[in-house]
């Protein structure tokens, strides 16, 4: 029992994840018509606005501290923050340790620049091209932003810890009665979790409640229609491109300090989160966030030992055997609906 | 006048015969040199093969620096940098037997495919007479049995499994890097004294080649002082989020985690351990800790302060204050600005011996070289009194046992050395079990032509 709970708490946070790619994705898929391979891109560019950030916060000018030596013998150059010099070292200190919630301010703004700029200047001329060639042109694009990334920051992954309130873990099995030390669950986890279900809310409330939310729906539902009827439909899906690469900038924000970040990371998502968008129906939001929980619980389960002994191998192939088995049943997907994609 | 009138079965054959000719590499054709790659002019080829792109880019290019520099010392330029402090006196500093040491780089983007690949072309089209690097010991095997094959030297780069000196040693083949079975030795018995002999361990083991070997050579040594090994669980390769087999953990009654993972893989799964708070908790009455058998301390740099007080082996470090490694962190820190890591003076070394061998032979050829290599007794290159063991072209020389230090002073001040495992301790009978048993030879050296 304490095992599966265990599992289930583990399948949250990845779902989270997968549930803001894929969220993202078919946001992009259902206004644009566009297979975005670049999203796992915008992920990972995303954590490195956190890693930029506390490199920023960090900027330090060179004091020469005679008493010490460096690894040559010369005397220790010792790097000190200019943040000290503004703030005082332990105001500095608090800000440093908050960099990764603090670059949340930092990605919106710089994500959805980059979300405008990919669009307008590249993905616009391919949308009256076919799938295959749109697939072909972003994940080009993913691989240029990849090798930019590598270029600047190296190919080892950076370590952005989360705030010190938020390090260790918590013992959830003593929480529910159960022993001691049998489900622990890490802070950091559970923050992501919460943070995920937030912004999942926010972006079903948004296009729910607004008109502007209002007017994308319809545009997703009949281009056309709307278009005649004198909207600027093209501007505000361009606008809908920005807040899905503010949204998987922000799950890449707030990732760095489950994984440390390097230059590959989007590319492990990307794949796994185009199943989940198949899984959970193209172009269907919820199905996307529910296929996305749904896969990242599964691939927990399956990389359980007592799993990993009846059906070895299983922990890596469990999630496209979902996927055939979901096709083969259900051939639009968990939530997908008619008219999508099968022209 | 005679017409030849084609058929259809002798334009198959000799299409047939045609495309046998032009598929055979041209490694495998014999020419008029004595052995492949027979330097004339008065340079020689030395041939970089180390990843310059993919995951491990960054130890790549930490070797690729120790190459230039070893490169820059053997053609007389630089301080000398071990040169002067190797045992023996040969290089002095005029390229190899008077020729100028020159060299090409390929990328093996850590895949065994490409590497072979890289290897290949060096060999065939820049005329490599030796081929040296790589930082996975997939790729290190793979290169080595082609360079087998081709008749060149390989010069093994870092590269811990076992298997590149024990099942798949090869006679062209040397490893200057230690390996799983040294890690074991070494880490046991500083283990039992840190920890105590009653513990119980879990391992989570990279699923390749270098993750069974270490877990193997762990497991036993730590075994064989009293711990109990209650379970091991392979993980794949590309895994990034290690929850799912961290949290179980403490459900098994284990009051150790023992992670045979490398690079990116350590980096996650140690820092996934740490933030299921693994390291705070109390089981059977003991502090929980957890076991790094192979540290880089470039990789370690990506997990942060979750290394600070984890125990680990290393083949080099830094701060060593011996003449030899003094010497190489002068030189390699003056030129580039700052320290060398284990896998820049593993590649380093490598290229010194090599040079060594040849002027020691006087020639370059394989089949001399190994001669030369095979039982070489040397010193000055850092790791104290080394040999280079004529049964399986491994080198011996004491292990280090670090741990993650708890107050670093700078970015590289990561491990502190706890412990220089004597060379006794962690040599082994050539034959045994984990090298692939009696059956494991090396073979004969190949010249090539």
């Amino acid at each position: 029992m304490e095992a599966i709970v265990l599992q289930i708490l583990n399948g949250l946070d990845k779902g989270s994840a997968y549930a803001l790619i894929a969220l993202g994705l078919t946001l992009i898929f259902g206004t644009l018509g566009v297979v975005n391979f670049a999203h796992g891109a915008l992920f990972m560019i995303g954590a490195f606005c956190a890693v930029t950030l506390s490199k920023i916060l960090t900027l330090s000018h060179v004091v020469i501290d005679a008493t010490k030596k460096d690894f040559l013998g010369n005397p220790l150059k010792v790097e000190v923050p200019y943040i000290y010099d503004f703030l005082g070292e332990s105001a500095g200190n608090v800000v440093i340790d908050w960099a990764v919630p603090l670059s949340i301010l930092f990605a919106i703004p710089v994500m959805i620049l980059i979300g405008f700029i990919m669009e307008r200047g590249l993905i616009k001329h391919f949308y009256k091209r076919p799938h295959a060639d749109q697939i072909l042109v972003t994940f080009g694009l993913a691989i240029v932003m990849q090798e930019v990334i590598k270029y600047f920051y190296g190919a080892n992954p950076i370590p952005t810890p989360a705030p010190d309130v938020f390090k260790g873990s918590f013992d959830f099995g003593a929480m529910l009665g159960f022993e001691a030390n049998s489900i622990i669950y890490p802070y950091w986890r559970l923050v992501y979790f919460s943070f995920a279900a937030v912004i999942i809310g926010g972006v079903f409330a948004f296009l729910q409640f607004t008109t502007f939310g209002m007017v994308v729906r319809a545009g997703m539902a009949d281009r056309e229609t709307v278009g005649l009827l004198g909207i600027n439909i093209d501007k505000r899906f361009t606008i809908m491109f920005g807040l899905a690469a503010a949204v998987a900038g922000l799950a890449g924000v707030m990732y760095t300090p489950i994984n440390s970040p390097n230059y590959h990371m989007g590319m492990d998502f990307l794949v796994l989160s185009f199943v989940v968008v198949v899984v959970g129906g193209m172009g269907s939001l919820s199905g996307a966030v529910l296929a996305g929980f749904l896969l990242g619980i599964l691939e927990s389960f399956a990389s359980m030992t007592v799993v990993l002994e009846t059906l070895p191998g299983i922990n890596q192939i469990i999630i496209y055997l979902v996927a055939i088995i979901v096709l083969l049943t259900r051939p639009r997907g968990l939530m997908g609906k008619a008219g999508v994609m099968e022209e | 006048m005679s017409i030849i009138k084609p058929t259809r079965r002798g334009v198959l054959r000799t299409g047939a015969i045609a495309g046998a000719g032009l598929a055979m590499p041209t490694i495998f054709t014999g020419s008029a040199s004595a052995y492949m790659n027979e330097p004339t002019g008065s340079t020689v080829t030395l041939g970089f093969n180390v990843p310059q792109s993919g995951p491990y880019a960054d130890e790549g290019a930490d070797e690729l620096r120790a190459y230039e520099l070893a490169v820059e010392h053997l053609n007389g330029g630089g301080d000398g940098g071990m040169m002067n402090t190797f045992s023996s006196k040969e290089l002095k500093g005029n390229g190899i037997l008077g020729k100028k040491v020159e060299y090409v780089t390929g990328d093996t983007q850590t895949k065994a495919d490409a590497a072979r690949a890289s290897a290949k072309s060096m060999i065939e089209k820049d005329g490599a007479i030796m081929i040296t690097g790589g930082s996975s010991s997939g790729v290190a095997v793979a290169v080595q049995a082609l360079c087998q094959e081709a008749g060149v030297i390989f010069m093994a780069g870092l590269t811990h499994s076992n298997d590149t000196t024990g099942k798949d040693k090869k006679a062209n083949g040397f490893r200057h890097f230690f390996n799983s079975y040294m890690s074991g030795a070494a880490l046991a018995p500083v283990l039992a004294n840190a920890y105590g002999k009653d513990r119980k361990a879990y391992h989570l083991t990279a699923d390749y080649n270098w993750g069974y070997t270490t877990e193997e050579a762990v497991r036993e040594s730590t075994e064989a002082m009293g711990w109990e090994t209650v379970n091991a669980v392979k993980t794949p390769l590309t895994q990034t989020d290690f929850s799912s087999y961290i949290a179980p953990v403490l459900q098994s009654d284990a009051d150790v985690l023992v992670l045979n993972h490398y690079g990116g893989n350590m980096i996650n799964s140690l820092t996934n351990a740490v933030q299921f708070g693994l390291r705070d908790k109390l089981v059977n009455g003991k502090n929980f800790e957890i076991i790094v058998p192979l540290y880089s301390r470039l990789m370690a740099r990506g997990a942060g302060e979750n290394v600070k007080g984890i125990f680990g082996s290393t083949n080099w470090h830094w701060s060593l204050q011996d003449e030899g490694s003094k010497a190489f962190v002068k030189s390699f820190g003056e030129k580039y600005g700052f320290p060398p890591s284990q896998a820049a003076h593993t590649t380093y070394c490598q290229t010194l011996l090599y040079a060594d061998a040849a002027e020691r032979a006087g020639t370059f050829n394989p089949c001399g070289i190994v001669e030369a290599l095979e039982g070489f007794e040397f010193d000055g290159l850092g790791n104290g009194k080394t040999l280079y063991r004529a049964e399986d072209h491994q080198c011996f020389k004491d292990v280090l046992v670090v741990k993650g230090k708890e107050n670093p002073t700078s970015e590289f001040d990561i491990l502190e050395v706890v412990e220089v495992t004597p060379v006794a301790q962690v040599t082994y009978d050539a034959n045994i079990a984990q090298m692939g048993g009696p059956d494991a030879t090396l073979g004969d050296c190949n010249p090539g032509a």
